[in-house]
């Protein structure tokens, strides 16, 4: 499903080089639920820059689903992003002043969904997410899990190759944070792919398997540990 | 994504911060309701002093002292005294000018004319009695200036009907009373009918004596201020300006045509003149008004600008979701047009409004012209690409990352 082999990421400002990523290597497979660890400046963000297809790697090559994500243009990154990855910020990322639905349907707009089935599988997954009865909400009027569900029905409509979710319970209360891992699980079990960054061990008990990231290198890779279950 | 749906996610957008929307467009609307206004009226003003002179007569060639000016009217001309009475006598009666159908002999001043305790300033013409033939003029009572009156300085007068209005207000007779012009008592034994003129060139605000009376002594000179000649058709104008020029040139011994004391104006010298002038007039005001559209362009750019900073996260989200480039360019660019098009159709009422107004305050006739229209909806859709593709461009070329991060 996801190979990464050798990738390393280098910034470059004026003259200093900063490495990012150092020749990470690793594969993740079909139906997995994987946690990206380390501490903040440890570049598990420029890790999920590059899984997510918005940043592509200085060297080394990514593969999703079968197609390398190494040299594409923007717009054909934009494509592999709308069709491929579902994405769940931290800080949710709702359009404002929008309906929970239309929220949902917006990855459909650019992924050329017909008309006429948007709204369908809009519901389908809000329902989902147990957000059945307020489709017709805006984020003003929903709670920070609330906010993540509908983020977590958008990043799911376009059934996309893995779910990647940035912090997904970094902004939310303690016992709504155990509702999304719920939620998470319960993909995984239906299949999903699901890869989640976090810098908090409690929550990445709740994924199969664990990488730790330390200095832009992969300092342990773990699925022997126990899963936590959310509920 | 299709047409439909940017144009209502921009309608969303716009509808959101309604207060900026408004002051955004503000600037387009005073921007194109100033150029259709001053394009209107202008337009207006030329038709205004086109049928005023058209009214005068197609045929009319107008011979005026002073030396021949090419495309223009010289305004010092009457202080001029070359023309005389007899020059058109001797148009009338010579044998090489063929194709003239009357002449007349004018000398016109300004003076104060009083009936008991009215007065009014107004135009004082000496004539002839083929005046009301070549300026087709006709009367509405009483009879006009006849030879007779002018051959023995007949102390009478015409006047026209605002005259009429201004001197006997109090809707008595005004035929057989006496007015008088620089002192001079005169009869009234006529007035004009109305030709229904305004501003310059009013036939209805000239009062008419003979020709000889207002030489001699109304005003003490010898000479004209102009020789009206109404040719036999408009066909042959050039042939007539010839004749009466070359007739001119003998009789006042000059050999070479460009030293000409006098110059001959046909109606299209004196229409394209003033149409020059008043076209000068509406391109000057409409360029001042232009500036005023690309101040308001510039508003535009501005804001759209405040908005793709203050739209970042979101911009970067749509990246994020699967946004190409071109959408979010046309996003942008649909929002401004939709500001710049909206201006332009307010600002086209507005200039309509405005030059309804005003033509009926000075009395124009009023003209809308589909140029016009067309230009407000096409400078102001064009006035939106060229001040939202900046903006557009700006927030198509975020990088979702930066995006994202930014607070």
């Amino acid at each position: 499903m996801i190979q990464i082999k050798n990738v390393s990421k280098v910034y470059r400002n004026d003259t200093v080089e900063t490495k990012a990523l150092d020749d990470v290597a690793f594969e993740i497979k079909k139906g997995e639920f994987v946690a990206i660890m380390g501490p903040s400046g440890s570049g598990k963000s420029t890790l999920m820059h590059i899984l997510g297809a918005l940043d592509t790697p200085t060297s080394g090559t990514y593969i999703l689903d079968g197609e390398e994500v190494g040299k594409l243009s923007d717009d054909k990154l934009a494509e592999i992003r709308n069709k491929k990855i579902g994405f769940v910020f931290q800080a949710f990322n709702l359009l404002p002043r929008t309906t929970a639905m239309k929220n949902v349907m917006l990855p459909m707009v650019y992924g050329d969904v017909a008309k006429s089935e948007r709204e369908a599988r809009a519901k389908k997954y809000l329902e989902m997410v147990g957000l059945g009865d307020r489709m017709q909400h805006t984020s003003s009027q929903l709670s920070g899990g609330q906010m993540q569900r509908v983020a977590i029905a958008r990043s799911l409509v376009m059934d996309p190759a893995i779910i990647l979710a940035d912090e997904p319970t970094g902004n939310i209360a303690s016992n709504q944070a155990s509702e999304i891992m719920a939620i998470f699980q319960d993909l995984n079990e239906q299949g999903h792919t699901i890869i989640m960054i976090t810098h908090e061990p409690d929550i990445a008990e709740h994924a199969k398997r664990i990488i730790h990231i330390k200095d832009g290198k992969i300092v342990k890779d773990s699925d022997k540990h126990s899963q936590r279950r959310a509920k | 994504m299709e047409f439909g749906e940017i144009l209502s996610e921009a309608l969303t957008a716009l509808t959101i911060n309604k207060m900026r929307t408004g002051l955004a467009t503000l600037g387009i609307i005073i921007g194109i309701g100033a150029v259709i206004a001053l394009i209107s009226l202008g337009q207006s003003g030329q038709k205004a002093v086109e049928s005023q002179i058209q009214s005068l007569g197609s045929n009319l060639l107008t011979v005026i002292p002073g030396s021949p000016n090419s495309g223009g009217i010289r305004q010092a001309a009457g202080g001029l005294t070359t023309l005389t009475y007899d020059d058109a006598k001797a148009i009338t009666t010579s044998a090489t000018v063929t194709d003239v159908a009357n002449v007349s002999a004018e000398l016109s001043r300004r003076a104060q004319v009083t009936s008991g305790k009215n007065n009014t300033n107004t135009q004082i013409i000496g004539v002839t009695p083929s005046y009301l033939t070549v300026h087709n003029l006709s009367m509405q009572s009483g009879s006009f200036i006849i030879q007779r009156d002018v051959d023995s300085l007949g102390k009478v007068v015409v006047i026209g009907p605002q005259v009429v209005s201004d001197l006997f207000g109090d809707g008595s007779n005004p035929i057989g009373q006496t007015i008088r012009v620089n002192k001079l008592a005169l009869k009234v034994i006529g007035v004009t009918a109305s030709k229904g003129g305004s501003g310059f060139m009013n036939q209805d605000d000239m009062v008419f004596v003979p020709l000889t009376t207002a030489q001699k002594q109304l005003f003490g000179v010898d000479y004209l201020s102009a020789i009206s000649i109404q040719a036999k058709s408009d066909k042959v104008m050039t042939d007539a300006q010839d004749q009466v020029g070359y007739l001119l040139l003998s009789r006042h011994k000059i050999g070479n045509p460009a030293q000409a004391d006098f110059s001959i104006l046909s109606q299209q010298d004196i229409m394209g003149a003033a149409s020059s002038i008043t076209g000068t007039f509406t391109a000057l005001l409409s360029g001042i008004a232009a500036i005023s559209l690309v101040v308001g362009g510039i508003g535009i750019m501005n804001i759209m600008l405040v908005t793709v900073v203050e739209r970042t996260r979101e911009i970067g989200l749509r990246k994020a979701l699967g946004a190409k480039k071109k959408s979010v360019i046309q996003q942008f660019l649909v929002e401004s047009i939709i500001l710049t098009m909206l201006g332009g159709v307010l600002g086209m009422v507005l200039g309509m409004v405005l030059s309804v107004a005003v033509s009926k305050i000075i009395n124009l006739p009023f003209v809308i012209s589909f140029q016009a229209i067309a230009l407000a909806i096409g400078v102001s859709g064009g006035i939106g690409i060229l001040f939202g593709w900046y903006p557009a461009r700006k927030a198509s070329n975020l990088s979702p990352i930066e995006a994202l991060r930014y607070e």
